[in-house]
């Protein structure tokens, strides 16, 4: 076990993991950890540490364990550094069909990485995934909560050229999401 | 015909909002059941004959009437948004244009089955839609919608967004219990079935997002005047997400018993295929269900045409037939190399094997990596019966579908398309003379 003294979630979010265990019954918060685990991947640079996850059981006040576990098994939490932006094409049948392959070797061509690995500036990560129920869109990434659909090469070249002038931290849940939760009130 | 009940009124202003749903008659169903018994909206259920739109058909009706009711034990409604089986789209976008449709759905379906708690179980990706659905949720509380004493009825019902994180396991509906109780996905052993014992050991049922919201049409018109919609047992109307080698992807919304080949060629559904191409084959209910070529999906091998019914797909069992599955509709051109095509849905599956049960953990395994024999030109004619082989002894041997899931595929490429799988075994190692293994998408002009 790791220490996660050094972790400290901000009082936004801690209030929000607060709201979201209240959902459930009483004595079955744990059913919170996956929702816990976006947010805490949105305070901590899109990736889950073992102290994060640490620090995660000790607000649901379960075993450390049980959230690696957890943390493992779902393919959206990193459980390495990622860049500021994680790029998730698409690469399932359908995009397939219609070019996710040759999209995926544009990136890698355009960053100068292979999927997997990250941009030397920390900007870029990128990922393959599975089916995102966009397939009438195809091809299709996700960067962050964005779906982009219909791309083609230009366009996604635009895109990751956009993202790169920004520079910010991009998590599914988002940062300013987590920070302003007036969304969730139950 | 074509009447639409649940992607209707897509263009009117405000049809995301309360406000605006409402200016088109939503949620005046929900008045209508709350004066009603729950008996009696499980009654109307029954007689519309809706049947699961999740991909399994199970007629709903009857499902809502296995809920176990002891006494002093909460019941809960799941609504399965995983929505992950490649080539399906619907949920998604319902959800998005409509989700107070969903929200209406739930409480109605709660009230029927005495569920004073309910989640939407939505995947992880979709998180803004997950954060539309917390403000349309948030919206129906303040209007008094949700929570104490709904709209005057004593009904009481908190309903709660969940989001998953990626695994289309979760999709099985003892995985997402699994799931929502915050563990790994890993499906049940059944029986017990969730609807005696479900998410906290409670009675549960899970129906898919689609299913709960045909519910408010049928309580608005009544079981027996939704049945009229449709064919025989396949009533009322579908969402089908339509994509691949066609002109016009998109989301339909047809009254079950549309004939195929007009829902690929004509003009109000797919166009027809892209670039003037040839179509070659279709997979009709999601990557899950068996391929079947362009002969066999527009009729039947009796010859007849074939509809989109629950029944006429899959006419003539897996030797010529398929499944209508959760309506993801993908069509394939000429130049699709179907054992590519394979490859890429094996290697799906075996991703996303939970790695319970050994046939399914080492058989998805074992054809992917065979399939990708056949890719890189090292594969042997008996690798095309080891293939058969394999998904025949992974079939009907797991704990959830998924094993099925990833055999189908697999015996229905080989059934259909032979032939292709031994132009790779001849071409060996020259695999650039195969005309199917490079396909090249100029997506520069696209
Ligand atoms: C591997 C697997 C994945 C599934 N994925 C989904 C899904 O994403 N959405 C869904 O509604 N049903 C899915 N199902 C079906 C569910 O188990 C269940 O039958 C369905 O949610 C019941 O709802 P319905 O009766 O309204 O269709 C899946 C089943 C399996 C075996
Ligand atoms: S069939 Fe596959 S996914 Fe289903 S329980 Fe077994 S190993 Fe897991
Ligand atoms: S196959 Fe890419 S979104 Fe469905």
């Amino acid at each position: 076990m790791s220490t996660s003294k050094n972790i400290q979630f901000s009082p936004e979010a801690l209030e929000l993991c607060q709201k979201i265990m209240r959902r459930y019954p009483q004595g079955k918060h744990k059913s919170a950890i996956l929702p816990i685990l976006h947010i805490a991947q949105a305070e901590s640079n899109g990736w889950l540490s073992p102290e994060v996850m640490d620090y995660v059981a000790g607000i649901l006040r379960i075993q450390p364990i049980e959230v690696y576990e957890v943390a493992s098994f779902y393919s959206m939490f990193n459980l390495k550094p990622v860049g500021k932006c994680v790029i998730e094409v698409c690469r399932t049948g359908p995009c397939w069909l219609l070019g996710a392959e040759d999209l995926v070797r544009f990136i890698e061509k355009k960053l100068g990485i292979k999927e997997g690995q990250t941009t030397p500036d920390g900007m870029f990560t990128l990922k393959t995934v599975e089916c995102l129920a966009s397939c009438g869109t195809a091809p299709m990434m996700q960067i962050g909560e964005t779906y982009h659909e219909n791309l083609t090469f230009d366009k996604c070249g635009k895109i990751l050229d956009e993202y790169k002038g920004k520079g910010e931290l991009v998590t599914h849940w988002k940062k300013e999401k987590v920070k302003n939760h007036s969304d969730i009130k139950q | 015909m074509g009447r639409q009940l649940l992607i209707n009124d897509l263009d009117k202003p405000g049809i995301q909002t309360l406000e605006g749903y409402k200016a088109c008659g939503g949620y005046t169903a929900l008045d209508k059941a709350l004066k009603m018994k729950p008996e009696e909206i499980v009654e109307e259920v029954k007689k519309s004959g809706l049947r699961g739109r999740g991909g399994a058909g199970f007629p709903t009706g009857m499902k809502w009437s296995f809920i176990a009711k002891p006494p002093g034990v909460p019941r809960y409604l799941v609504c399965n948004a995983d929505e992950s089986e490649p080539g399906t789209f619907k949920d998604r976008f319902l959800m998005e244009k409509k989700p107070h449709i969903l929200i209406e759905g739930m409480i109605i379906s709660s009230f029927a089955l005495g569920a004073n708690v309910s989640y939407i179980y939505i995947r992880g990706e979709m998180m803004y839609v997950f954060h539309i659905l917390e403000k349309a949720i948030q919206e129906a509380y303040d209007a008094g919608l949700l929570g104490k004493n709904i709209m005057g009825s004593g009904f009481d019902h908190d309903l709660y967004v969940h989001c998953g994180a990626g695994a289309y396991i979760c999709g099985e509906e003892t995985a997402l219990i699994e799931s929502l109780e915050g563990k790994r996905g890993n499906p049940r052993i059944k029986p017990p079935f969730p609807a005696v014992k479900g998410v906290w050991d409670c009675p549960t049922v899970v129906n898919n997002v689609e299913t709960i919201a045909a519910v408010v049409p049928i309580t608005t018109m009544g079981g027996d005047e939704y049945a009229k919609i449709g064919i025989g047992k396949s009533t009322g109307t579908k969402l089908i997400s339509a994509s691949g080698h066609i002109n016009k992807p998109g989301v339909y919304e047809i009254e079950l018993g549309v004939p195929v080949e007009e829902f690929i060629y004509s003009d109000k559904y797919c166009g027809g295929i892209r670039n003037g191409k040839k179509m070659k084959a279709v997979v009709a209910g999601g990557s899950s269900v068996p391929v079947l070529p362009t002969d066999l999906i527009l009729k039947t091998a009796k010859g007849e045409p074939r509809l989109m019914t629950y029944e006429s797909l899959a006419d003539g069992g897996f030797q010529t037939g398929t499944m209508l599955g959760s309506g993801g509709f993908i069509v394939m051109d000429e130049d699709t190399s179907i054992v590519k095509n394979l490859w890429n849905f094996t290697r799906f599956y075996h991703h996303e094997s939970c790695g319970q049960c050994s046939p399914c953990r080492e058989g998805t395994g074992w054809m992917e990596k065979i399939l990708h024999k056949f890719l890189d030109g090292h594969a042997s004619m008996s690798d095309i019966d080891l293939l058969w082989d394999i998904q025949g002894k992974i079939e009907g041997k797991t704990i959830c579908p998924l094993g099925e899931a990833a055999a189908w595929p697999v015996a229905a490429a080989i059934r259909h398309f032979r032939s292709e799988f031994e132009e790779y075994v001849k071409s060996g190692k020259n695999m650039k003379d195969v005309k199917h293994y490079y396909r090249l998408n100029n997506l520069e002009t696209a």
